[in-house]
């Protein structure tokens, strides 16, 4: 199928995706959560006809729409970046694949086009209920956006649903709702977008804090952040419940992500969590190096996690890579060979298609069928290719679990010297909220290299690696358009960065 | 109910679904259109931003529309979505790369502290609305002077110009179906700002661009019908696949599909009805005729390229990699499945056309961009 593999060129298609999706992914979640915080805002606003709730709004409205816009931009190029640097991914799955990406086009790009012109311009052309109604479109729009694209994500994490059809050497879907309603999926949806709104509840309160820290707009600030904390901590509370789910899912469908989130080599019952380690770089599957050059570990912890009891096995990156008899777990040599023989027989059911010979089209289809679940192990080149980059992985894990429980501690303080009505004397936990701000958007960073960096060789789990994925371009082509979108996104990133700045400083009275 | 039809007529129906986000695309690019008179009518600040107003309050549909037509494409024909973007690789990046200046450049432009200036994002608004245009009118081309890509027996892209694409804009058809797209998008966006803005010089002075922006487009238009009807055609036979070269396919598809013939003429005549009611009487409302005239005449346009067992996308470099809406769709479930979700298409235009009501109810005026601190 794949003559030659230019593994610069898989790498540079690689660097560009992730340089987009972490654009992207800056900017995505503050809006996720924004509009909520915005809607909110607003309907408190219709409720008590106090127009200084009005002015509130209008003033997140206005750094929401700001980043709104690069939000979009960034999303462009991610879309369609799956045809120009994955094209062979597009092909192969697009009949699945495809499906999420117009259905968001058609239930969620729309209300958010059409509502957000009423949003911003509206307000004294509709009527007040009307307005308030579009702003909780724009939200409801903006988080179907994300239902849709992480319904996909989480299908490449989780392929369901599907099966290969030889004939047209592509993978076609067998039932829609498995695709929607995966476990995976959905865990996915729930963890980013509260994320989102974490995120969104961390800026409001930064910038309110900055406020009070400069002694300026008192009153609005000190209402933005009842109603942020409030947010902030269901939303940080619902992260962590999400998060704890999600690793109960991860263990069970990308098991190799999960003993590499946990730089876990060799699985036991039970398995203790590493609080914190500095992980030895050097250990490669099978040798006797130590994992950690330092670390602290909890016992039992990761075996709880996985299987919510002090009993039951968690896989190592050896188990998965070697196999475990005792664990009845396969090693990757075996699939790898089933692999080679499902790419063979496929190629050999082609060629003889292609000759006419029904027959021994038929026998290459037969060991086909016997061998096609491995279909994408027939491309990796050794078992060691398998396993994701552990430190990366381990690293950005500890940074988001860390960070997200100290953002619930942070808002329960937030809460407790509000209702205490110390706030403005809490300096140092007002410089803590302005801080927090940028630990909040690491620990979207941190999240996003796990579940991608942590998928890795997969483009499609088990199904499709990165290397087949790929478009059929060079190697300079590619790092030219990665130099091009970096050089573009970063000069948006500096626009965006100094027009928010300029509008906060010149506050509410601007918007 | 989309399920007992058989794979063919999904293909179809695909095809006529995707044509209709495609053409309503082209139909709101009014917005690239008006984008590109910012810098030549709007004479003074005040006039300038009143453009930008109006047309930033739509931006984002045609953008939606873009995505759509893409995920539209995607879904139903992941074989062209796979060749063409992976295969004419420069063409598609430049035309993604003006879009991403224009989402921000409404945003960003009279912001304070911008960083880049208020020009800057105005020559973005410009780029958007002549290069990128001008490239997706060239892609579109290729639909009918075809592509350079060999397909393997797996259906792998491999594009055969050193170009990646780019290479579209060196045919003079294509060219000119660039062009065209370009001045119609100019006629457009004139008329629509025709109709939505409160201020009479301005308006005298749109009319009067509606009608020498159609003029400048007429040559374009001319040839490319004049080449539509006299050029070689792709065609395959539905029974073995083979594509060959047939002498005036085109014409013979107008003349085999009178359906799509009328829908031409009809479109056409719809735009002329609605460039001639802006310049030679009061009225303001030309860009209705106009734009259901550029939705119909694109609809003619892709059913011509694709219907009547002709390749929708041609391979210049191997015929046999032809792209037809039979060889290149979704499975049938997929079809079936996109099929239901495309009910949800008309529900999503009422509320479209509603909110557009509700905003567009009084004319836009200088003094309401002035006193909205929101203002782009």
């Amino acid at each position: 199928m794949i003559d030659q593999i230019d593994l610069g060129q898989v790498n540079w298609a690689r660097a560009q995706f992730a340089l987009t999706a972490g654009y992207h992914w800056i900017f995505v979640p503050l809006t996720l959560g924004l509009s909520f915080l915005c809607a909110f805002f607003e309907s408190i606003y219709v409720r008590t006809g106090n127009e200084e709730w009005k002015r509130l709004t209008r003033f997140w409205m206005t750094l929401f729409a700001i980043n709104f816009a690069i939000g979009i931009a960034t999303g462009i190029i991610l879309e369609f970046q799956f045809g120009t640097n994955w094209s062979n991914y597009s092909w192969m799955v697009g009949d699945i694949f495809g499906a999420p990406l117009a259905i968001e086009g058609i239930f969620a790009f729309f209300i958010e086009a059409t509502f957000f012109a009423v949003m911003f311009f509206g307000w004294n052309r509709v009527s007040k209920r009307m307005h308030l109604f579009s702003t909780w479109m724009v939200a409801v729009g903006a988080n179907l956006s994300a239902l849709w694209i992480l319904v996909a994500n989480g299908w490449m994490q989780n392929p369901v649903g599907m099966k290969f059809n030889p004939d047209m050497a592509r993978f076609e879907m067998q039932d829609l709702w498995a695709v929607i309603a995966s476990p995976v999926a959905i865990s996915h949806f729930a963890h980013a977008t509260g994320s989102g709104f974490l995120l969104a509840s961390l800026f409001v309160v930064a910038v309110s804090s900055w406020f009070l820290l400069k002694r300026r707009h008192l009153l609005f600030a000190k209402r933005s952040i009842a109603v942020a904390c409030v947010f902030g901590l269901f939303s940080s509370l619902f992260v962590a419940y999400t998060g704890d789910e999600h690793a109960f899912i991860t263990v069970r469908t990308q098991p190799m992500k999960l003993a590499a989130m946990e730089g876990l080599w060799d699985g036991k019952s039970p398995t203790g969590l590493i609080a914190m380690g500095i992980v030895n770089g050097a250990k490669k599957p099978g040798d006797d190096q130590p994992p950690f050059l330092a670390s602290v570990e909890i016992p039992g912890l990761l075996t709880l996690m996985a299987h919510r009891s002090f009993t039951g096995f968690v896989p190592g990156i050896n188990d998965l890579v070697s196999g475990n008899a005792d664990q009845g777990i396969e090693g990757i040599d075996a699939r790898i060979e089933r692999g080679r023989l499902a790419v063979s027989a496929l190629g050999d059911y082609k060629a003889a298609q292609k000759a006419g010979d029904g027959a021994l089209a038929q026998s290459a289809l037969a060991i086909f069928d016997d061998n096609r679940g491995d279909l994408g192990y027939g491309y990796l080149r050794s078992p060691e290719e398998a396993v994701p980059p552990v430190a990366l992985t381990f690293y950005a894990f500890r940074l988001m679990v860390i960070v997200g429980t100290f953002f619930i501690l942070l808002f329960v303080l937030f809460l407790w010297q509000s209702l205490r009505g110390r706030l403005e004397k809490s300096r140092f936990l007002l410089r803590l909220g302005v801080i927090s701000l940028f630990l909040g958007y690491a620990a979207q960073q941190a999240g996003w290299i796990v579940t991608e960096v942590g998928r890795q060789p997969w483009a499609i789990q088990g199904m499709l690696p990165v290397s087949v994925a790929r478009s059929n371009l060079d190697s300079a082509t590619v790092a030219t358009t990665f130099f091009i979108f970096l050089a573009l996104f970063t000069a948006l990133l500096i626009a965006e960065v100094k027009i928010m700045t300029k509008q906060i400083s010149i506050g509410p009275e601007g918007a | 109910m989309f399920g007992k039809l058989d794979l063919s007529t999904l293909q179809q129906l695909w095809w006529i679904i995707t044509s209709v986000v495609g053409s309503l695309f082209v139909m709101l690019t009014f917005v690239q259109g008006g984008q590109t008179l910012v810098l030549t009518l709007g004479g003074d600040p005040e006039e300038k931003n009143l453009i930008v107003n109006s047309l930033g309050r739509k931006w984002e549909l045609t953008f939606t529309t873009l995505v759509l037509f893409g995920g539209a494409l995607y879904a139903a024909f992941p074989l062209f979505y796979a060749s063409s973007f992976g295969g004419a690789y420069w063409v598609w990046i430049s035309i993604l790369l003006t879009f991403v200046i224009q989402a921000v450049s409404y945003e960003f432009r009279r912001k304070p502290n911008n960083f880049l200036g208020e020009r800057t994002y105005e020559i973005f608004l410009l780029i958007n609305g002549t290069v990128g245009i001008l490239l997706i009118g060239a892609a579109v081309g290729t639909f009918f002077t075809g592509s350079n890509f060999v397909l393997n027996d797996y259906n792998l892209v491999r594009w055969t110009h050193p170009l990646r694409g780019l290479e579209a804009a060196f045919s003079l058809f294509n060219l000119s179906f660039g062009l065209f797209l370009v001045f119609l998008a100019r006629t457009l966006g004139a008329l629509y700002l025709a109709n939505n803005l409160g201020h009479e010089t301005l308006v005298a002075r749109l009319k009067k661009s509606s009608f020498s922006n159609f003029l400048a487009a007429l040559p374009f238009l001319l040839y490319v019908l004049i080449r539509l009807l006299t050029m070689d055609g792709f065609a395959f036979n539905p029974g073995t696949g083979a594509v060959t070269l047939e002498a005036h396919k085109y014409l013979n598809n107008l003349l085999q599909m009178p359906l799509v013939l009328v829908l031409l003429l009809a479109g056409l005549l719809l735009v002329v009805a609605g460039v001639a009611l802006n310049r030679f009487t009061p009225s303001v409302r030309g860009i209705w005729p106009a734009g259901l005239g550029t939705v119909l005449t694109c609809l003619a346009i892709f059913s011509l390229a694709g219907f009547n067992n002709t390749p929708f996308y041609p391979s210049r470099a191997d015929l046999a990699s032809s792209l037809t809406i039979y060889n290149a769709s979704s499975s049938h479930y997929t079809l079936t499945m996109m099929s239901y979700v495309a009910l949800a298409v008309p529900l999503v235009l009422a509320y479209v056309s509603w909110v557009w009501k509700q905003m567009d109810g009084s004319k836009l005026t200088v003094e309401e961009v002035t006193a909205d601190k929101k203002s782009y």
